[in-house]
């Protein structure tokens, strides 16, 4: 085992540099998608209508989608670090929605209703180790734009 | 991918401040800790297994036993972090504080997402084997309660609580740990476990309607 080696090209650590709401938009999008699940599973065994399932996890991919921008166009960030937490933590919630998928398909879940189930556990799965990655690499040293990423 | 298993950390505690935000050793050779404690994970993966195939053997018993001792720890957990260790905790010196962060943050790693994965894995499953699931169980409308306050919890551990851990963990790494982002950080982590704590009593009351 290798220790975690310090970033490159390092930026004076502040912890009060400004940040885009990662943090907040990766929690209401996984809010977005805890709500579609609460209301599909509400309705079993019977079929919950779609439509506002299908919105809820519309929305949360959006959410995800400005998030990943965002981060993308961040021109100062500790990236090692948040690659380093994020590939963890992705492998991690693999496995726990691996889990949730097992039992989903164990269950019987079929067609329409699997598909949508599984693009949310996606949705959720891709959102915590984001949010995990970037609440550690904020307060980390950043690099400068460029030398990484 | 790095390894984020063992990094080296200031050894908090054992110093004098440096000054009110950043806190480390003048000269010693700074402790190694493990973020993720390796000698943990077989134990994590051997209650998985066991889980998976309670679900699989979809019996009484077994899910049960998930459910009510992933339940029971997880609540307890919860409470006493929130209400006892918290207020001691907000009382101790930075450096205290960060020693205690030290060796008790990297259990919560392993422990915390297991007992609720254990829980809430077991829990669909026991609802779904008793038929407590479906739209005519007459207590289905506690049933849906109960998601609605596991919804709530699963928002505010994964976007509070964890990412807190995870930052404090890291920020003990840095040769100059900030105390003051530390404190705040464990505030978090301790207000928020309390939250879901207080919370969990909500399930309590659930839980006992449904079983009764």
């Amino acid at each position: 085992m290798t220790t975690v080696s310090h970033d490159a090209t390092p930026v004076p650590p502040d912890v009060e540099r400004r940040m885009p709401p990662v943090a907040q938009i990766c929690v209401g999008s996984m809010a977005l998608v805890i709500a579609g699940g609460i209301y599909m599973a509400a309705h079993l065994p019977r079929r919950a209508p779609f439509g506002p399932a299908v919105g809820l996890l519309i929305a949360a991919a959006v959410l995800l989608v400005i998030n990943v921008i965002s981060l993308a166009r961040l021109r100062e960030f500790a990236w090692d670090t948040f690659r380093t937490v994020t590939g963890w933590a992705a492998l991690a919630y693999l496995v726990v929605t691996g889990m949730l998928e097992f039992v989903f398909v164990f269950d019987h879940t079929r067609g329409t209703m699997l598909v949508l189930l599984t693009f949310m556990l996606v949705v959720f799965a891709v959102n915590v180790p984001l949010l995990l990655g970037f609440s550690v690499a904020r307060y980390q040293p950043a690099e400068r734009s460029g030398s990484t990423a | 991918m790095a390894d984020v298993t063992t990094v080296p950390v200031a050894g908090a505690g054992a110093e004098s401040l440096a000054s009110e935000h950043a806190v480390g050793p003048p000269s010693a050779e700074p402790p190694s800790f493990r973020i993720v404690p390796l000698a943990g994970l077989p134990i994590v993966a051997a209650v998985l297994v066991a889980l998976v195939i309670a679900i699989a053997s979809n019996r009484l018993w077994p899910l049960e036993f998930f459910h009510v001792v992933g339940g029971g720890l997880w609540t307890g957990i919860d409470l006493f972090l929130g209400f006892v260790i918290g207020p001691i905790l907000g009382r101790l010196s930075i450096p205290a504080r960060m020693e205690f962060s030290m060796r008790f943050m990297p259990k919560m790693l392993l422990i915390m997402p297991t007992l609720v994965t254990m829980t809430l894995a077991a829990g669909w499953q026991l609802a779904r084997h008793l038929g407590n699931l479906s739209t005519a169980y007459p207590n289905h409308g506690w049933v849906v309660a109960s998601f609605i306050v596991v919804g709530v919890m699963a928002i505010i551990a994964l976007g509070l609580l964890e990412p807190a851990n995870l930052a404090v963990l890291f920020e003990l790494r840095k040769p100059q740990p900030n105390g003051e982002l530390i404190g705040k950080l464990m505030r978090r982590f301790v207000y928020t476990a309390g939250i879901t704590g207080a919370m969990q009593i909500a399930t309590f009351v659930i839980m006992t309607k449904l079983a009764s």
